[in-house]
């Protein structure tokens, strides 16, 4: 049977019978999101690569236009934020609550700081009028018949999955509010958990990403 | 289920220094050309990479086995969508007018 180690910071819904349950259905509930996500992205990939191997020529061109550095940059920061994410809820079961929170605070920071890159990087792109899809204006060096179609693939992707950066971050910070409160501990980690599942694949497809938009030619 | 399933440091450093690793070699691995298989070496790696984070960093290596029916499920279905999408492309037949 359940502990009853501490009944305050580790609530049970009425609609379930032990904590055992419950964190099996939540921990179930997670990956069957995390399963549409990849279906949700995977029509961009799809897409993605049958259009490349149609029209290798725009492709090429548009991937000149990207800076591998700065996206190479991101792809460390995004693993390293992978890591303390990780690491705040090995904390939390090791009941090492200030350090779980900092580690909380340096995911965040990471994530901060993969959002600023990516501000660059489009707001760069949009200074010389490359926009998605019928906004596209750019005329200058480079452009070539039919770049427009490059470009809404990499805001459609790139866009959708730094939205999915903002609303993890969004989700650290109320971790992070729970964990100053007191509302996470070595026995109730599992929201933490949830979190960090999410914030793994928002990296994960950044880990496909990085490769196919600013290495492949 | 391991349900208080603690990961070592030791084992979350390592993967994460794996990882950056990876990250370099495809890089390095994108100056060369390859010809067709650039695209296929690429996500290789990146697969590896992805395999790494889903199973310690996301605790699928420590978890019940149904987690990944879930997931490769997701999966399943993308690779299926782009092979069907491709048979369609490869086998249209280019009509010609031949009035």
């Amino acid at each position: 049977m359940e502990t009853k180690s501490s009944p305050q910071t580790k609530p049970l819904a009425h609609h379930f019978d032990s904590h055992e349950q419950q964190e099996s259905a939540g921990t179930l509930g997670m990956w069957l999101f995390l399963c549409t996500e990849i279906l949700m992205f995977g029509g961009l990939f799809v897409g993605y690569v049958l259009y490349h191997s149609l029209y290798p020529e725009i492709f090429k061109a548009g991937a000149t236009f990207l800076n591998w550095k700065k996206g190479g940059i991101n792809t460390i920061v995004l693993l390293i934020s992978s890591f303390t994410m990780a690491l705040s809820i090995y904390y939390a079961q090791k009941n090492k609550m200030k350090a779980c929170r900092m580690s909380l605070i340096l995911t965040l920071l990471c994530g901060l700081l993969f959002m600023l890159i990516k501000y660059m990087e489009y707001s760069h792109k949009m200074h010389v009028g490359i926009f998605p899809g019928k906004f596209f204006a750019y005329t200058g060096e480079g452009n070539v018949e039919g770049l427009a179609l490059y470009f809404s693939f990499y805001y459609l992707m790139t866009g959708l999955h730094a939205s999915h950066v903002l609303a993890g971050m969004g989700l650290i910070g109320w971790a992070l509010y729970r964990a100053f409160k007191n509302k996470l501990g070595p026995h109730h980690y599992k929201p933490l958990e949830y979190v960090g599942l999410f914030w793994h694949l928002v990296d994960l497809i950044w880990i496909y990403l990085f490769p196919l938009l600013y290495l492949v030619e | 289920m391991s349900e208080h399933h603690t990961v070592p440091f030791k084992t979350y450093l390592s993967v994460l220094i794996l990882l950056l690793f990876l990250t370099v070699v495809t890089v390095a691995v994108a100056q060369i050309d390859f010809g067709a298989w650039n695209t296929f070496i690429a996500m290789l790696i990146a697969s590896i990479k992805g395999a790494l984070v889903l199973l310690y960093f996301m605790h699928l290596k420590y978890e019940d086995k149904l987690y990944w029916v879930i997931f490769g499920s997701g999966v399943f279905f993308v690779v299926l969508l782009f092979f069907l999408t491709k048979i369609d492309i490869i086998t249209r037949v280019l009509e010609v007018n031949t009035l």
